[in-house]
């Protein structure tokens, strides 16, 4: 099967270059950019809007196993196609965890109820207790793209170094929660002039720079492979450079949500806008937002965690962490563009190329050969999220009632529409 | 050509040391495999055995080698004896060398106990597995096993697969290997490789297929249990399968690599149990004969120089 697309403005990761030109697509790959339609092509013309590979979203939590009434693969599946992400790296904090090739090939298994690209990560300590190592070998060779205990950090330095010994072996990639627990234990606002007013127990930036400088340590000591989940403050910023400089094999990711909202946002104790790490300041969103731009942060992602009404309907304090975000992931995004902090190629390079990159993945590249997992946007088409409107079974979105540009047009996955007019 | 005075570890052994203690070793082979299997080099000595860690193996084979040479044998079970009631290993020491021992037998679980209770006391002492540290013998008799079933003991590519953190078997055979001008190689997961391992001048496999490429030597470890404090290797089932020794990954090796193992194995953890029991490929209970052999020569040549050493001392009294 053949598809063309005509009168596209494409946006390459690659060469970070935005141009007019046609794609034509054979078979679920790009065969070529710029070329003229081939005989029996279908042909799309994309009205001069946005054409850019899909996004990768990395550090997604699905329901399954454990909490299907928050989100299934079926329901996060659809969710993500509607919001131009063709590849969800899911997360293993579910319940049971994804420690064990056996619970992995549960969740491919099930994730075949997706119609987009899924691939999982697995937990780095069984039932991400920080006590034994998983099976990494096994979990690899069962498609592990990285491994993570999520939010809940390895606190015994030991078996963390054991954990990276081991996973330099294999060539495996560790996801680490920079956070010293001692200090964010109990907390749900950065320490600062706005928790103090509004009495929230707070913990402060520094917790993420000592975690920070814990793993960068450990990833010195064993030459590991270590990614930063999310680095939220600008004390986390030298370290993270004098890290890279000194040749150590270390990415670094941010929440959109920490991109595009700030502590003030929490103002009339809003349990959706409650994450973990806690909200920041303005100076640090913007520190954030240029740490991006120029490519020390690698990766922007949602971090979708659905979470029932139940657990968002509790004081702030005791209100689950954590947002939905597939399908508010490029509006979102589009925030930062229209704000002039990022371009749309950077904005592409961190939601979709460099995530591909780390993950040893094929996607994220408008290249010959590359899978033909594309997003049509439209980065300009305005519109109020009603929140009852997204399709992932959980509601609790920070930007409900938020006006918003950029809309998803249409979503391909290997060449096929996932979303949008025909699909 | 044998001058040490103890047997402490490879490392302070000369080339022509060691292949003079492996010929010495030779004819005890041969004695052992007589219905009479006695000879009095140290009659009338007395050789004390004293392992300060559970070892059932190594010190029936020392014991019957110094019974064997006509000495009278003592055992003391140091986890049951004074060490208990708080007495310091130098203590412990000096008792013993009020009774005259002539040869000392020491394991101990902490290294570099061996080197110091050999300053303390005035007879032979041999090393019989001090921590990580060293395992002289076990390296001389896998030496003499390798040296009868290869016909030589230099130009071989030998790989030592598994625990080489825990490991003072892998040390001591680095050392005499490497003395000896072998082509060796430590296979294993990094958690279980020393971290200084780069540095020793061998080449590291954490693919245990690419380790045993062409390897005319399989020499398997124990996965030592008792000696972790967890956190190495994930589980028992993933360490089998991709360092444990199966057929598959042996098929890599050379096609008359051998294998060895200083037992007690782990069955199914580190290696494939039809693999141990594999006569054609197995050299594991030849290591068992061997063992006692070299055990002999180390004590006889010993006691040589005790003797030499008290006759000039008497001699140097006289004049």
């Amino acid at each position: 099967m053949i598809l063309h697309f005509q009168n596209a403005r494409l946006i390459d990761p690659e060469t970070q270059s935005v141009e007019d030109a046609t794609l034509t697509v054979r078979d679920g790959r790009i065969e070529t950019v710029g070329a003229d339609a081939p005989q029996g092509a279908e042909l799309i013309d994309c009205g001069g809007r946005c054409l850019a590979p899909g996004l990768i979203d990395w550090g997604v939590k699905i329901g399954e196993p454990g909490e299907r009434h928050k989100e299934s693969f079926r329901s996060a599946g659809l969710a993500a196609a509607a919001g131009g992400v063709t590849t969800v790296i899911a997360r293993p904090d579910t319940m049971p965890p994804i420690d064990a090739p056996e619970s992995l090939e549960f969740a491919t298994r099930r994730a075949a109820d997706a119609p987009v690209n899924i691939r999982h990560m697995a937990a780095l300590t069984r039932a991400r207790q920080g006590r034994e190592m998983v099976e990494m070998g096994f979990l690899q060779d069962a498609g592990a793209v990285a491994f993570t205990d999520g939010v809940r950090v390895v606190s015994d330095t030991r078996l963390l170094s054991r954990c990276m010994t081991y996973a330099r072996g294999l060539g495996a990639l560790i996801v680490g929660h920079p956070q010293e627990p001692g200090l964010s234990k109990g907390t749900a606002a950065t320490g600062g002039k706005f928790a103090s007013l509004y009495g929230l127990p707070a913990v402060s930036p520094m917790a993420e720079v000592m975690g920070l400088d814990r793993d960068l340590a450990l990833v010195a000591m064993t030459g590991a492979r270590y990614h930063a989940d999310q680095i939220t403050v600008t004390a986390s910023l030298p370290a993270l450079r004098r890290a890279r400089e000194a040749g150590l094999d270390v990415t670094a990711g941010i929440s959109i949500h920490h991109l595009t909202l700030n502590e003030y946002d929490v103002g009339g104790y809003r349990t959706f806008f409650r994450f973990t790490p806690p909200l920041r300041s303005e100076e640090d969103r913007l520190a954030m937002v240029e740490a991006v731009a120029e490519g020390l942060i690698d990766v922007i992602a949602s971090f979708h965690t659905p979470q029932d009404e139940e657990s968002k309907r509790l004081p702030f304090a005791e209100a689950a962490p954590g947002a939905v975000g597939l399908q508010t992931l490029l509006p979102a995004a589009m925030r930062l563009y229209h704000q002039g902090g990022l371009s749309l190629p950077q904005l592409w390079r961190a939601m979709s190329l460099n995530p591909a990159r780390r993950l040893g993945l094929p996607g994220g590249r408008l290249s010959a050969g590359a899978p033909a997992d594309l997003v049509l946007f439209d980065p300009d088409a305005p519109f109020v999220l009603d929140r009852f409107t997204l399709l992932s079974k959980s509601k609790n979105t920070p930007f409900d009632g938020a006006r918003m540009e950029g809309r998803v047009l249409g979503t391909w996955v290997a060449g096929r529409r996932v979303f949008g007019e025909d699909a | 050509m044998f001058r040490a005075r103890h047997l402490l570890g490879i490392e302070p052994l000369a080339p022509p040391e060691i292949t003079t203690l492996l010929d010495l070793a030779e004819t005890y082979v041969d004695l052992n495999r007589r219905t009479v299997k006695h000879s009095d080099a140290l009659a009338g000595m007395t050789q004390i055995n004293m392992f300060f860690e559970n070892s059932t193996r190594t010190q029936s084979s020392f014991e019957l080698a110094g019974k064997r040479l006509g000495a009278d044998v003592m055992n003391m079970a140091m986890q049951t004896s004074s060490v208990k009631k708080g007495e310091t290993l130098i203590d412990t020491a000096l008792t013993l060398n009020a009774m005259h021992p002539d040869l000392l037998v020491v394991r101990h679980p902490q290294s570099g106990a061996v080197d110091l209770l050999a300053q303390k006391v005035n007879c032979a002492v041999l090393n019989a597995g001090d921590g990580r540290h060293e395992h002289p013998t076990q390296a001389l008799l896998d030496a003499l096993t390798i040296r009868r079933a290869k016909g030589r003991l230099h130009r071989l590519t030998v790989a030592i697969c598994g625990d080489i953190a825990h490991s003072r078997v892998a040390r001591s055979n680095l050392i005499l290997l490497g003395k000896m001008e072998n082509r060796l190689r430590l296979v294993g997961p990094a958690t279980l490789m020393p971290s200084g391992a780069r540095d020793w001048g061998c080449e590291i496999h954490e693919d245990m297929r690419e380790g045993l490429k062409g390897a005319d030597v399989v020499m398997m470890l124990r996965l030592q249990k008792e000696r972790m404090d967890g956190g190495f290797i994930p589980s028992e089932r993933e360490y089998y399968h991709r360092w444990g020794l199966d057929a598959e990954k042996l098929a890599l090796a050379a096609p008359d690599a051998i294998v060895m193992h200083p037992g007690p194995m782990n069955r199914g953890v580190e290696i494939d149990g039809t693999i141990a029991d594999d006569i054609n490929r197995s050299v594991i209970q030849d290591q068992v004969e061997m063992g006692v052999a070299v055990r002999m020569a180390a004590m006889d040549l010993l006691a040589r120089n005790l003797r030499a050493e008290r006759g000039a001392k008497a001699a140097e009294m006289m004049a």
